[in-house]
């Protein structure tokens, strides 16, 4: 028994390997679900330029991704669709506190909004938030409990109500719950709302970042859907850490912030808005100004009171959106 | 003292208990103690909230429509696979074990597609008013795919073990085949068909990957247990989480003891008879 148990033990330890003797010429970026495709694109362009260096990518929900970091992923890097997963991330130590202060624009490289996709000549006739609600309307967006991309969607037609009904509470939960009750079915991820929309042919209009309904264009033809962007919508903020006890353990950290920074050079931002993001620099804003049409964005700090009040009033447990579901 | 190959009892039971604990009890351990941090009120609340409950009630009734329905087709094809001999009577026989070696998002997947209203199925079925994808029916027809093999290969060794000169004797006595079918075969494939039935419901409960493609997902209409699991976990709520994992491994493990209880009175009756 003695003998067996040395065994497991030498076994374990053999197993769980020795961390620390991983090379630093190699990073890996933990991102959201409909990013594989951009960073293909920005990890060939940074290699480019750093021989020698390999950029792995993890894809998944960011919230899952932000859980795999705290339960022993070993992501150098995040770049995540939403603020409240990094947050996550600094609550169990694994990101340092003043983190948006790391990189300009509050560390987001780049922006979007929850955006229209309709069918080919928009047969329903769908412009804005209002037609959503109609009863001949079927909508598609994932789940905003598992996809950081659908709680954008559920946070802009929330936006969107309040001013259309100044600020009346029960008008704006009416509109919403009606919008809910237009939705086939809930998709986990973006990707499979993608899939549900374009594939199966379910529903008149697919809500997900302005870039995916881009990348669908171009991935399924530009002649079979046609984007629509909505009067108002909600400013998507994409930003990106370096997971500090990764990189502290891997010595890692210089060339975590080499990538990060990477994402905001010229070069870097003309890769982003080519993959149909809103990017800052005003050089390469400019040479992109055609496809990327003029629309209010309004900001979660400024309708919502930030990122942790949302989270308490709309995405708890039996917070807000739970109701809005129990309604149906 | 007869000779054994394995080496003795105290290093194979040792290597055994070893691995039940790393690989099972501890994680059910760790998932028991985390829900066990919660208060009991708060347990309870969280395990009978409205939503939850009507998680339990989709994915039980489906299970059981699913085990239901495998119980027949699943015999019926452990039948046809021992008894006949046809053309492609070995593929049909690996083909059984597919659901099992498909990863089960594949299986939602291709479910999906075909049960989808522009689908194979869907569109013909579509026709004569019923929609599979995306309502309670999906999630029967997904637990029904990956739990399928459950009854056909518990079934099928006793089947072919299955003495004919049993069914002989009866006929020479005059019985009918429904008396024979019912009387001689079903008793002696009762623990066999008992044992896949637990296990083929077990499994439903459980079954997540090919069940959320095809779900719709709509809470408290077509989410199942497994799906506010997951959600709860995107919630950062491992506690709630945990206990509503809990009560699923509960109802798993209470699924099991009973069959196991009914399969060792099934085989007590079928010893006294032979």
């Amino acid at each position: 028994m003695k003998r067996l148990l040395l065994i497991g033990v030498a076994l374990a330890t053999l197993l769980a390997g020795p961390a620390s003797a991983q090379s630093p010429d190699k990073l890996l970026n933990a991102s959201y679900d409909v990013a594989r495709e951009l960073f293909v694109q920005v990890n060939a362009a940074f290699t480019a330029g750093h021989p020698g260096v390999t950029i792995d990518q993890s894809h998944a929900g960011t919230s899952k991704q932000a859980r795999a970091i705290v339960e022993g992923l070993e992501a150098d890097v995040v770049t995540f669709n939403q603020v409240t997963d990094i947050d996550f991330l600094v609550k169990n130590g694994f990101v340092s506190e003043d983190w948006q202060s790391d990189f300009p624009n509050a560390s987001s490289p780049f922006y979007s909004l929850p955006s229209f996709l309709v069918r080919a000549g928009n047969p329903k006739g769908i412009k804005d938030w209002g037609d959503l609600v109609r009863d001949d309307v079927k909508v598609i967006f994932p789940n905003p409990k598992t996809s950081g991309n659908a709680r954008y969607t559920y946070l802009a037609a929330t936006a969107y109500a309040r001013e259309a009904f100044a600020n009346d509470e029960a008008k704006v939960k009416e509109f919403v719950t009606r919008l809910f009750d237009n939705v086939p079915v809930f998709d986990t991820g973006g990707r499979a709302a993608t899939t549900t929309f374009v594939e199966r042919g379910i529903g008149d209009v697919l809500i997900t970042f302005e870039s995916e309904t881009t990348g669908i264009r171009k991935e399924f033809g530009e002649d079979k859907f046609e984007s629509i962007v909505p009067s108002v919508s909600l400013l998507a903020e994409f930003p990106v850490a370096i997971v500090d006890k990764v990189v502290d353990k891997r010595g890692s950290r210089e060339l975590a912030k080499n990538y990060l920074d990477f994402l905001y050079t010229p070069e870097g931002q003309k890769i982003l808005a080519e993959n149909g993001n809103r990017v800052n620099d005003p050089a390469v804003a400019a040479g992109f100004k055609d496809r990327f049409p003029e629309v209010r964005l309004v900001k979660v700090e400024d309708v919502f009171g930030g990122w942790p009040t949302v989270q308490k009033e709309h995405f708890a447990s039996g917070a807000l959106l739970d109701q809005i579901y129990g309604e149906r | 003292m007869k000779h054994r190959v394995l080496p003795g009892l105290s290093l194979s039971l040792g290597i055994t208990l070893f691995y039940v604990c790393l690989i099972v009890v501890l994680p059910l351990g760790a998932l028991i103690f985390k829900a066990a941090s919660l208060g009991s009120e708060d347990y309870w609340r969280i395990v009978s909230s409205g939503r939850a409950v009507a998680s339990y009630r989709v994915t039980v009734l489906a299970a059981l429509a699913a085990t239901a329905f495998n119980l027949v087709f699943g015999m019926a094809l452990a039948w046809v696979l021992v008894r006949y001999e046809f053309p492609g009577r070995r593929l049909l026989d690996a083909i059984v074990d597919l659901p099992f070696a498909l990863p089960t998002a594949v299986a939602g997947i291709a479910l999906t597609a075909l049960f989808a209203p522009n689908g194979w199925f869907g569109s013909l079925l579509g026709e004569i008013g019923i929609t599979v994808a995306y309502t309670q029916i999906g999630i029967m027809v997904a637990m029904a795919f990956t739990s399928l093999p459950f009854i056909v290969r518990t079934v099928q060794p006793v089947l072919e073990d299955l003495d004919p000169a049993l069914e002989e004797a009866a006929q020479s006595l005059g019985g009918s085949d429904r008396a024979i079918f019912r009387k001689v075969i079903l008793p002696l494939l009762t623990p066999a068909l008992l044992a896949g039935v637990s296990l083929s419901f077990a499994r439903c409960l459980g079954e997540f990957g090919a069940i959320i493609f095809i779900a719709g997902n709509q809470p408290m209409e077509t989410e199942i247990t497994a799906l506010l699991i997951f959600i709860r976990l995107e919630e950062y709520d491992y506690q709630a989480a945990a206990a509503i994992a809990s009560v699923l491994l509960i109802a798993a493990f209470l699924m099991l003891a009973v069959t196991n209880f009914l399969q060792a009175r099934a085989l007590r009756y079928t010893v006294r008879v032979a």
